[in-house]
């Protein structure tokens, strides 16, 4: 025998189940008006410094189908680098955004404003980008990944420069397609499946 | 912003694997390469925060926020009680707690569900709160019903709250679901089952808690969760370079 531990373990994940929208996006349920504020509306108030942008996408699966039944969430920091609630952060810049898969169509949008690079712990450069997490039916415990910008300077970034197969960074690049729209997919399985993070 | 330390990195062993063929969508849904693992970084570290100005007056009770506290919903009234921890058994104050259920009959108020159990007017189906000082928190809900689902020829849910928590990071997201103490079904859902451990998935059950429950009112289920915890030694956050 040997002493016990004082800690516990994390409850385990369970899907987030394909009525998701009820409990996280009551009005994109058709439930609107339950709650007087919903959270995740927008990462972004009128007035964020920055370049405001758009980045749109579908999260496909092993088949290549878009998910219909997907919710994503996003956080970040300012256009400056500095997360909400840190001293001197943009007060038009909340960070957080919950936006759905279409019912219909499968494609999902983010208006946001573009963020800034920080230094993280010891210093080091982190290229600008946008933390995902996606749930869904079918997923068993939420996926993060990241969304980093094809016309910004990655090449020092030390996550992106963890991906020992080099195309494979490329899946964490959204794609400009014009000024101020991107495009980023989130593939959960085949040859381009994107490289999804434990951090 | 004061750095609250990296976060202890994911036991993945007390989550399900992605692929769980017994649940069907699973299958083309699940990542088949590795993760990436490393260190959190601020990104994970930092979060949304979400104060009380949020919560309306009902928004901790699914029995009467759908009708703003007009008409009750039908079903066994009880009280949803607990605590939100971290790995370090230590309480998570201040922490947005959203959750979700079918009703009585085990039918969701969502255009999606198709079921025939019928809709009721008075439940809406979804409630939330904001974890107390010492992370404690309560909702009243009504016990939701098993219902069956398409995967195998004849599955069922066993009666279960959606929970969704934050924590203080983003890398602590956790969507999970609560079950209740005695419910056969528990061990046939190949839901539940995606978790590999037992111990894991008593985690998940509620023990009925008459020490809450109120006399001629409700009945009361204990559920508590637990959060990624954060590193936090005497080596962490040295200036650079030591």
């Amino acid at each position: 025998m040997v002493q016990k531990l004082d800690t516990l373990v994390e409850t385990a994940s369970q899907t987030a189940g394909p009525y998701v929208h009820i409990g996280c996006m009551p009005t994109y349920a058709g439930i609107g008006g339950i709650y007087e504020t919903e959270i995740g509306e927008s990462p972004i108030s009128d007035g964020a410094k920055g370049e405001i942008i758009e980045i749109t996408g579908e999260v496909i699966d092993g088949t290549g189908w878009a998910l219909r039944d997907a919710m994503l969430e996003s956080w970040q920091p300012d256009a400056a680098g500095i997360f909400p609630g840190a001293e001197g952060a943009d007060p038009a810049v909340n960070g957080f955004c919950r936006f759905a898969a279409d019912f219909e169509s499968g494609k999902f949008t983010l208006r946001t404003v573009k963020p800034g690079t920080y230094k993280g712990r010891g210093g080091v450069v982190q290229a600008p980008h946008i933390s995902l997490w996606v749930v869904s039916r079918g997923i068993n415990t939420g996926l993060q990944t990241r969304i980093y910008f094809e016309d910004e300077d990655n090449s020092n970034d030390p996550l992106l420069n963890r991906i020992e197969q080099r195309p494979r960074a490329d899946t964490l690049i959204a794609k400009k397609t014009a000024e101020g729209k991107y495009t980023f997919n989130v593939v959960l399985q085949g040859d381009k499946e994107t490289v999804f993070l434990d951090l | 912003m004061k750095d609250l330390g990296p976060l202890i990195p994911r036991n993945r062993d007390a989550h399900p694997p992605a692929y769980t063929p017994d649940y069907k969508t699973s299958v083309t849904r699940s990542p088949k390469w590795t993760l990436l693992s490393m260190e959190s970084t601020p990104s994970e570290e930092t979060g949304p925060r979400f104060g009380h100005s949020i919560l309306g007056e009902w928004d901790n009770n699914m029995i009467m926020n759908f009708t703003k506290g007009k008409a009750p919903a039908v079903g066994e009234r009880i009280l949803v009680h607990g605590r939100v921890l971290d790995e370090n058994n230590r309480p998570v104050p201040h922490t947005l707690i959203e959750a979700w259920q079918a009703n009585a009959g085990g039918r969701y108020r969502h255009k999606k569900d198709t079921y025939f159990a019928p809709l009721d007017p008075n439940f809406g189906g979804c409630g939330r709160t904001i974890t107390d000082e010492n992370g404690y928190y309560e909702f009243l809900t009504i016990r939701p019903g098993a219902y069956p689902w398409p995967n195998r020829a004849n599955d069922w849910r066993p009666m279960h709250i959606h929970f969704s928590i934050f924590g203080t990071g983003f890398g602590q997201r956790l969507i999970t679901q609560m079950y209740f103490e005695g419910d056969p079904l528990i061990n046939l859902c190949p839901i539940v089952k995606t978790v590999q451990s037992r111990g894991q998935i008593e985690g998940l059950v509620a023990p009925l808690d008459m020490s809450k429950a109120r006399g001629m009112d409700f009945l009361a289920y204990k559920f508590d969760i637990v959060l990624r915890g954060r590193r936090q030694t005497m080596f962490e956050n040295k200036l650079e370079g030591m």
